[in-house]
Parts: structure tokens; sequence; C-alpha cells
């Protein structure tokens, strides 16, 4: 059952005043543009026995990110593909409001919106993960752990698969008589597009790109867009909230006069 | 599997038009024990949803001083798919459940009924795609048969993207074989979007265009909605 949150922070009015003062003159409280994001770094290998990692950090947002490949049965509709598992944990060290437990609703929205922007994008080639048709495929698990709730966990997370992915090697395997043994040689995960997510926030008649915790707490309205290198649309998700489609529009040209922040940032690691 | 073959000529496989929504049905009060309720069948979609509420919240702590919360699940029945489906919650369902809640949450004025609980159960009796859409509707609906105050009804529908073209509401054999799909929620009378998700990939132009049809099919189904209210609470001279 989903329910009206009740552990949400309490912002003081003051303070929200404050924020929204600040936007209408076109800055946010820690000096950025409202199309900017907070600086960006990504880190690769942080996890060495995974076969592929990454930490990424947006402002204070910290997310680590690990992928584990394993051989299992493909899904009876994809028999010629590799599959692929998206999980986001919002661990209780990240937050005081996070609690320990199996994903909440928060998590798997946030890692079923990942997993749509990867799959829908055809971003991993899975056509190159499958090993015997109908019979033997690589699974590509993306475990996405948030260490750090800074605020725009889903830009942070989808980040941090994306550059694991690209950190990523793949056992080579032999098949013989059916049997598959791992060699030592690896192959590269088979990133064929580049896909990120932007997330705006709407806070009374402002749009602003990646919020901060802060920021997160006044927002009216939240929507993620998952957009290519090529600037095509790869999914949406509003999160909360609602708008109008003049505001949706609106939000649709900060994501394209933003998104580039993001796909810099992953093209320097 | 063999991808069939989905638009011929200017049709849809089942012979609709692009821009056609399914045969429709909406009924209200199908519930006896529930302050509201009703279903909705779109196709082969049937949705039903009971409202119970507003009242007190247990556990206590989950109520909040200034407005009533909202408690929406959805669920699939086990008979509802081509193979049975556990009725364990999902994470699909976990995920709609919340982007219903979600849809549903800006049309309340909960603060109406402060430290009280609006419970919205649905239940898919038939998924021919289209099931949020259809769930939200109808809950909109209970809530209306159920009294609570709102600003407006949510009106509900997907457009999708098959063979390259925008189409209206789909239907399962499009939904899975089609290029994108679009759900999208609407205050109608008040313009405001309250869900609107995509997967699959569009263009700019192809995602305001499919905007602009969903629009089309939002107007319709709100005057369903608005009639099969009338059905129940005016009286014919």
């Amino acid at each position: 059952m989903s329910i009206t949150p009740s552990n949400d922070r309490i912002v003081s009015n003051l303070k929200k005043e404050t924020i929204i003062h600040l936007i209408s003159k076109g800055i946010r409280g820690d000096g950025r543009k409202l199309n900017s994001y907070r600086p960006i770094s990504i880190e690769r290998g942080v996890a060495k026995k995974a076969e592929g990692s990454a930490l990424v950090k947006i402002g204070d947002t910290e997310v680590i990110a690990g992928v584990k490949m394993s051989i299992d049965k493909p899904y009876e509709d994809t028999p010629d593909q590799g599959n692929l598992i998206v999980n986001v944990e919002l661990l209780p060290l990240a937050s005081p409001t996070f609690e320990p437990g199996p994903p909440d609703e928060n998590a798997i929205e946030i890692a079923r919106t990942i997993d749509r922007s990867l799959r829908d994008t055809k971003a991993i080639n899975l056509k190159e993960l499958c090993i015997t048709q109908s019979q033997q495929v690589w699974t590509t698990w993306i475990d996405i752990y948030v260490l750090n709730h800074g605020g725009n966990l889903v830009d942070a997370s989808m980040l941090a698969a994306l550059a694991a992915l690209k950190d990523t090697r793949v056992p080579k395997v032999e098949v013989k008589d059916g049997k598959i043994t791992k060699t030592q040689e690896t192959f590269q995960m088979p990133l064929v597009r580049n896909v990120v997510t932007v997330t705006v926030g709407k806070v009374g008649n402002y749009m602003i790109v990646d919020p901060s915790l802060e920021e997160e707490d006044i927002l009216d309205s939240k929507i993620v867009f998952a957009i290519t290198e090529d600037e095509k649309i790869g999914g949406i998700q509003k999160i909360f909230g609602s708008l109008t489609i003049n505001e949706l529009n609106e939000a649709i040209n900060m994501v394209k006069n933003s998104y580039k922040q993001l796909i810099d940032a992953f093209k320097n690691i | 599997m063999e991808k069939p073959k989905l638009i011929i000529g200017e049709k849809r496989s089942d012979g609709r038009l692009f821009d056609q929504l399914r045969p429709t049905q909406m009924k209200v009060g199908i519930l006896k024990n529930a302050n509201g309720s009703s279903l909705v069948q779109m196709g082969d979609t049937k949705v039903i949803a009971a409202v119970y509420g507003p009242r007190e919240v247990h556990p206590r702590h989950l109520a909040l001083p200034d407005r009533a919360i909202l408690r929406v699940r959805y669920h699939m029945t086990p008979f509802s798919t081509n193979q049975r489906k556990n009725p364990a919650p999902t994470r699909r369902e976990i995920e709609i459940s919340k982007v219903i809640r979600e849809a549903l949450e800006p049309s309340v004025i909960s603060n109406l009924f402060p430290r009280t609980a609006i419970d919205i159960f649905i239940e898919v009796l038939q998924a021919d795609a289209g099931t949020r859409t259809a769930a939200i509707m109808a809950a909109s609906l209970a809530l209306a048969d159920g009294g609570i105050p709102m600003k407006d009804l949510v009106s509900a529908v997907a457009v999708g993207k098959v063979e390259g073209n925008l189409v209206l509401d789909l239907n399962e054999e499009e939904d899975n074989y089609g290029e994108a799909d679009l759900p999208i929620a609407i205050m109608p009378s008040l313009g405001n979007i309250t869900l609107l998700q995509m997967n699959g990939e569009m263009s700019e132009e192809e995602l305001k265009k499919a905007i602009e049809l969903a629009m089309k099919g939002i107007r319709e189904l709100y005057e369903m909605q608005k009639e099969a209210l009338r059905q129940k609470y005016v009286l014919e001279e």
C-alpha cells in the first residue's frame, strides 16, 4: 500500500521564502543558475571484486554502483538476450529519514525508472550478452547504493549505473558440449549508447534542475526525464505533484539545456 | 516471438482508428460496504475501485496533523493475466500504487479531514494494457461516489507509438510490441497533469503530439466519468 509520507522534513516558511525569493532572481542558495548542476565527480573501479563499479558525487549526494555478472537462463520472451536487473537501496546510513528493510516504494521507483531508461534506449546491446540461445545468457546485476542523501538521487544513481557499466569487463567463456567455462580473458560491457536522467523540480512558478536536499523539501512537483546523447527522450517519470502542459514544455527545455553537463562529466572519466 | 502486424492501412489490428478509444464503460456504487466504489472497463481491461474513509488512522503515527493521508493499493488478481500472477505485491504493483496515489493526491481537498486516512483499494480483474490509467479513473470515480471533496476528477489514458504512428489507448498487443508507451493523467478542468510516465523513445516533437492526442481521449473519458456519476445521482424528471 502506498501511503502519504509522514516523515517529511519540516521546513520553516522563512527558509522556504528565502529560497523562492533567490530563485525568482535566477540564482540558487548555493550560487548556481537554475539550469546548473552541482559539481559532479565520477570515480571508477571503487569495488575490486565487482566486474564494474563507480562512485558518483553530485554536490553532497553520494552514490556507489556495482555491476556483478552471473550466468542464468534467459527470459522466455527474449531468448537471445542477456538479462538486466537494477536494484536501488536507500541505505539507513545515508539519511535520518531512511530506515532499514527491503526497498520501499521510493527505492523501487528509482530502480524501475533507471531500468526502463537503460532498457528502452537499448543502452546495452543485450544480444552480445547471450551465450547460447534459449539456454544460457549473462545476467547484468546493477546494484545502486545511496551513501549520502543530498538531493536528486535519481540523476546520481543513473550516472553511477552508467559509469559502472562503462567500467565493466565481462569474462569470456568457452562452450564445449553445452558446458560453459570462464576464461581469464574479458571483454568490454557492450554499452553502446550514453543515456542520463535529468530531474527537474517546480517551485512556485520556477523550474530548477538538480534540486539539492534543501530545495527538494520545498518542491511543488518533480519530474525525471531520461535523455540520450543524441537528444532523444528515453523515458519520463513524474515523481510527485502536478504540472500544466506549459510547465511540462518548460521542463523539457530545461532538460535540453542542462543534460550535457552530465554527459560531459561522464565522458571525462 | 514474431511481432504481429499492428497497423493495417489507416487502422489498427483491432479495427480502431489511431485516435479512437476502446469501448468504455463506467459505473459507480457497485459495492455495498465501501463508502464509494466504481467499475471501469476499457476494452478487455477491467478494474474495480473502492474507497473507505475518511476514517481513523491505524497505526496512529502515520496521521498528519493538518490533512488526511491517502493510502492506495493497486493490485492485480491472479486470474487477471494469461499466466497466473502470484498474488503477492510485485515491484511493479508497488510502483504503480505510488504513482496512482500521487496522481490522485493533487485532486483531493485533504485538509478538510486532518488526522484521518482515505483508503483506496483497486483490483484489476482483467489486464489488457492500460490498467493504471483505468485504475486512476476508477479510483477518482470512487472518491466522488464516496463524497470526498475534490478539485476535479482525474482522467487518464495512454498514448503509444506503434510502427512509427501515435495511437490512443493501447491494447495489450500494441503495448507489448509498440515502441513507446506514455500513460498520462490530468485534472481536465484545471489542466494539471498528475501522472506522466513514458517508456520507449520519442523525440520532443512526438512527445508534444502524443500529449495532444491524449488530451483528445481525456476529454471524452472525462465526459464518460461525469455521465457515470449522473447515472447514479441525477434523478430524471
